[in-house]
């Protein structure tokens, strides 16, 4: 899933990648593309993790990991970090989603009576750059459909999910529902359409 | 009726411009923030996760004992360092932030109620800290429209697209961490450590600066000032621990 998500980079794109598969993304990023990894919490052109004698206290990512910078690194304010993303300054963000609706409604900050730990940044990227790509498992650990008609979670977002890549393929979210782009090797429209409850279109 | 100004004498080289600054530098934490502590205190703290934190500042808060206090900061620290430390004694009572996920004594007191939490998305609370010290007292954003963040706000459209009314923050103090200060409190921020600091210190009605280094006025490069001394009221100098959240490397 990482390795399809990094095919969605285009050459020059400023990007913001959430925590977790996303941050795997920037491991397949094809060559000779080149883009830039904003980091929330202040920076673009994050680097990758440091060599152990490289570690510095004051470099860290939005997961709060130690990081490194690269030649075209520039350092700012979190007002400053939220100014360009609401500003739609970044082309793309890729985040990890609980649930996600044929119509775009993204969920992915909390379940109801279980530890809420807060939404960070979620909502402003979301609301807030060009395009939203979301990287997720099809269906839960119950083989439930997390690709829904509607989200029952507390949402991210309204209406802000352009495509889903899953572990079945491709989606984009269209008029009227989700419209299958690809479908990842082995896995049939049958299959996909099984593991779907949002209408397919 | 015209209006004749007075004839002005140019005496600037005369002047002992900067000599009779008032003084911004403070023994100690405690010291600086000695008169400015009151029980039910609203503070803006800069930093995000463990990193920037004002961890002197915070260490001085507790040992004054300084009693339901609000904090705006994007986290709270863990159990043992950062805003955890004034959770463990009790001393907060609401936190307004994005992000707590790193604390257990937070959670307990969270879902136990006797502590209240405000959820901001991130950048939402910055642009609060950011458009309060600017004598913004609301603004709109799309952030969180459709979502729990949005009940009971104001709702606006421009250009066909809908907003909320955020409000700015307007906190009784600030408390930063910077790397270097000259004395007048011109400060320069360090890689990521910069984060919420420079808004959390506009908002606030008085701010208290922690740096590591304080240098004599003049050996920083004015192009090069992240936050203007305007901004500062008191800075200390003193050794940070820089605790590590998530130490992640590369192999060779």
């Amino acid at each position: 899933m990482a390795a399809r998500a990094a095919q969605e980079l285009e050459d020059g794109w400023y990007v913001n990648l959430g925590i977790g598969i996303p941050t795997m993304v920037s491991n397949h990023i094809p060559e000779g593309v080149n883009v830039t990894l904003q980091s929330e919490n202040g920076m673009l052109g994050m680097g990758p993790f440091p060599l152990e004698h490289e570690i510095d206290a004051d470099l860290i990512n939005a997961g709060k990991q130690t990081i490194t910078e690269l030649p075209q690194t520039s350092y700012f304010d979190s007002a400053e970090s939220f100014a360009m993303i609401r500003g739609g300054k970044i082309a793309m963000a890729i985040l990890g989603a609980m649930e996600v609706a044929q119509n775009g409604d993204l969920a992915n900050w909390m379940i109801p009576g279980k530890l809420v730990k807060g939404m960070g940044g979620a909502m402003d990227l979301v609301a807030g750059v060009k395009r939203v790509v979301v990287v997720m498992d099809h269906t839960n650990k119950h083989g439930e459909s997390k690709i829904l008609k509607e989200c029952s979670l507390p949402l991210t977002g309204k209406a802000v999910v352009d495509r889903i890549i899953t572990n079945l393929g491709v989606l984009d979210v269209v008029d009227g529902g989700l419209k299958v782009v690809e479908l990842a090797p082995d896995v049939t429209a049958g299959q996909m359409a099984e593991a779907t409850q949002a209408t397919l279109v | 009726m015209t209006y004749s100004p007075a004839p002005v004498t140019y005496i600037w080289r005369e002047i002992n411009w900067g000599d009779d600054l008032v003084n911004k530098v403070y023994g100690s934490a405690a010291e600086a923030l000695d008169d400015l502590l009151h029980d039910g205190m609203f503070i803006a703290a800069g930093g995000f996760g463990l990193c920037g934190i004002p961890e002197l500042l915070l260490n001085a808060i507790k040992n004054a004992g300084t009693k339901d206090m609000t904090f705006a900061s994007n986290n709270a620290g863990v159990d043992d360092f950062g805003i955890g430390i004034l959770l463990k004694t009790r001393q907060v009572k609401k936190m307004i932030s994005s992000y707590v996920g790193e604390n257990a004594e937070f959670m307990r007191q969270y879902l136990s109620g006797e502590l209240e939490l405000e959820f901001t998305p991130q950048g939402t609370l910055a642009e609060r800290m950011r458009a309060g010290g600017a004598g913004i007292p609301g603004f709109y954003t799309k952030t969180g429209v459709g979502t729990v963040i949005a009940e009971g706000k104001e709702h606006k459209e421009f250009n066909g697209e809908t907003y909320i009314l955020e409000n700015g923050i307007f906190a009784d103090l600030s408390i930063i961490k910077a790397w270097k200060a000259d004395e007048t409190g011109n400060l320069v921020f360090r890689k990521t450590a910069r984060n919420f600091n420079p808004p959390a210190a506009k908002c606030g009605k008085i701010c208290v600066a922690e740096v590591e280094e304080i240098v004599p006025t003049g050996s920083l490069d004015p192009d090069c000032i992240h936050l203007p001394g305007i901004y500062v009221n008191r800075l200390i100098q003193g050794t940070h621990e820089k605790r590590i959240e998530q130490r992640t490397v590369s192999k060779g």
